[in-house]
Order: structure tokens, then C-alpha cells, then sequence
């Protein structure tokens, strides 16, 4: 799976570890802003109210 | 070929893995960082619509991630530091407590006779009761809304299981009983990082100071 994402991306060395690089933030980012704040709400040990 | 397959599969549980470690850095890290920010900027707004604002309460067109909920007081603990100071909003919805500490819809106003109480996180996203087991008896508890400064002080401690709704009646552990006192209850999750208790800590009021002869420094010490 990553051997053929690396085989794919263009360029030189340097320009695919570049590229990877912006990948992983950019996956980093959408799981900070969205998926993980719904995965949240699905788990119970941040309840701190009563009822 | 089940070479490949299980290269695959190694590689599958790896990234599994660490989505696993990246969730458990965003709660325990990153939700603190954002909801810090965040509620430091509802009091700033609250405190400066206390001076010179208008209703004394902050909604969506200063913050818009209030959405529907309006913060309209400030929590202070001295315990928990000189500095401590948090947004009181309206309801107890996720949302909300993501933005500060949340006011159980129901129950007594600031101030008011019977239970003013309150929710908040011990862990994540600000975590500002993470330190309530270090009240004691006499520590004071500070509700700053526009009109009026309530100080009140901590009278005791209990740990109930999260369906013990009775905690916050206008009477603490008596429902149905008509209230004559002023009251305070603050829930948390307990023990840290789980959900199997509530620690509640109850107060009484013991001061009513108008805006005017406010002055935080005369009331920033820990006790009394």
C-alpha cells in the first residue's frame, strides 16, 4: 500500500518525502478537525453530568 | 502473493494502530489546547461585556461556536489557581462543555434560593474541574454575572454514580424538599479519565457583592 503510493508519487527522492510529508498533515488535519471530534461523541468517558 | 497479502495486512494494522495513538493524543492533548483558547476568549468577552456590554451575557455573534447557548457568568477557584477562570454557559450538552463549564437547565440561578449547579470536565477539553478533589470545606467558589458577584464556599463532597440526579435538587439528596437556602453543586466525571462516578462538590453562598464594590483581589485567597 505505501510501497505503491511511493512508486506513484513523481519526482526525486527529496520531492516524494516532501509530498509524503504533506499527506500525513494533511490526513492529520482532517481527522483533528472532523473524524475524531465525531468518534468522541460515540465514546462515553467524557460525561461528567449527572441524569 | 501471500507474501503481498500479508505485507498488506502488516501495514493495515500499523496505520490502525496509529489512528488509534493520533485519537488519543487529540483527546488528551489537543482538545485542552482548543478549548483553553477558546473559554480564555468567552471570559475575555464576558468580562469586558460586564464593564461596559450590554446584557452581561455572550452568544454566536461574539463566538460563534456558542451556536444556541449563551455563556453569562464567570466561574472563579481560587484553588485552582489565581488565574482560574471559566465561562458558566447555558445547558449541559456536549457542545457546551467543550466551551466551559455548563449550568443544568432546571436549577437555580446564580445566586438565586436553592441549587446553582454546574457541570464541567475533569479530563479534556479544558479539564476546568480536573483538580476538584482538592476543594475543601471553607475554599471559595466565585460566580461573577454583570449585576452581582456570588461568593460562595465550599460545605462538602460526595461520589454518586451518574444516575443520582438527586445531587442537584434545589435540596441536594432531598427531592422534592422546598429550598430556604442558597446553594451551589459542581459535578465532574470520577475517577480521572473514566465515567463510572460522579465527584460533586456542594457550597452555600455566603456573599452577595454588586458589580460596583466588586474587586477580585479582596476575594482571590482560597478560603475566607
Amino acid at each position: 500500500m505505501y510501497a505503491a503510493l511511493w512508486r506513484v508519487l513523481p519526482g526525486p527522492v527529496w520531492a516524494k518525502a516532501v509530498q509524503c510529508l504533506v499527506l500525513v498533515v494533511l490526513v492529520v488535519a482532517v481527522l483533528f478537525q472532523w473524524v475524531f471530534p465525531a468518534v468522541a461523541d460515540l465514546v462515553p468517558f467524557n460525561d461528567n453530568t449527572v441524569g | 502473493m501471500i507474501r503481498r497479502l500479508v505485507g498488506g495486512l502488516g501495514e493495515l494494522l500499523i496505520t490502525a494502530g496509529v489512528l488509534v495513538l493520533l485519537f488519543v493524543a487529540w483527546q488528551l492533548w489537543w482538545t485542552d489546547v482548543v478549548a483553553d483558547r477558546n473559554q480564555e476568549q468567552i471570559v475575555q468577552a464576558l468580562s469586558e461585556d460586564f464593564l461596559n456590554g450590554r446584557d452581561g451575557t455572550v452568544g454566536s455573534d461574539a463566538f460563534p461556536d456558542l451556536g444556541q447557548d449563551r455563556a453569562f457568568a464567570i466561574i472563579r477557584v481560587p484553588r485552582f489557581g489565581v488565574d482560574f477562570a471559566r465561562p458558566v454557559i447555558e445547558g449541559t450538552g456536549r457542545p457546551v462543555l467543550a466551551l466551559g463549564v455548563g449550568h443544568y437547565d432546571g436549577t437555580a440561578e446564580p445566586g438565586a434560593v436553592g441549587n446553582f449547579a454546574v457541570a464541567g470536565h475533569r479530563t479534556t477539553y479544558g479539564k476546568p474541574f480536573h483538580t476538584i478533589e482538592t476543594l475543601r470545606a471553607g475554599d471559595r467558589v466565585i460566580v461573577e454575572t454583570k449585576p452581582t458577584v456570588f461568593v460562595y464556599e465550599v460545605t462538602s463532597h460526595e461520589i454518586v454514580r451518574p444516575w443520582q440526579t438527586e445531587v442537584i435538587a434545589p435540596v441536594p439528596d432531598e427531592p422534592g424538599t422546598a429550598p430556604t437556602e442558597r446553594l451551589l453543586t459542581m459535578t465532574s466525571c470520577h475517577p480521572k479519565y473514566s465515567a463510572t462516578y460522579r465527584y460533586v462538590t456542594h457550597g452555600r453562598l455566603v456573599k452577595s457583592i454588586p458589580r460596583a464594590q466588586w474587586r477580585l483581589a479582596d476575594w482571590s485567597t482560597v478560603k475566607g
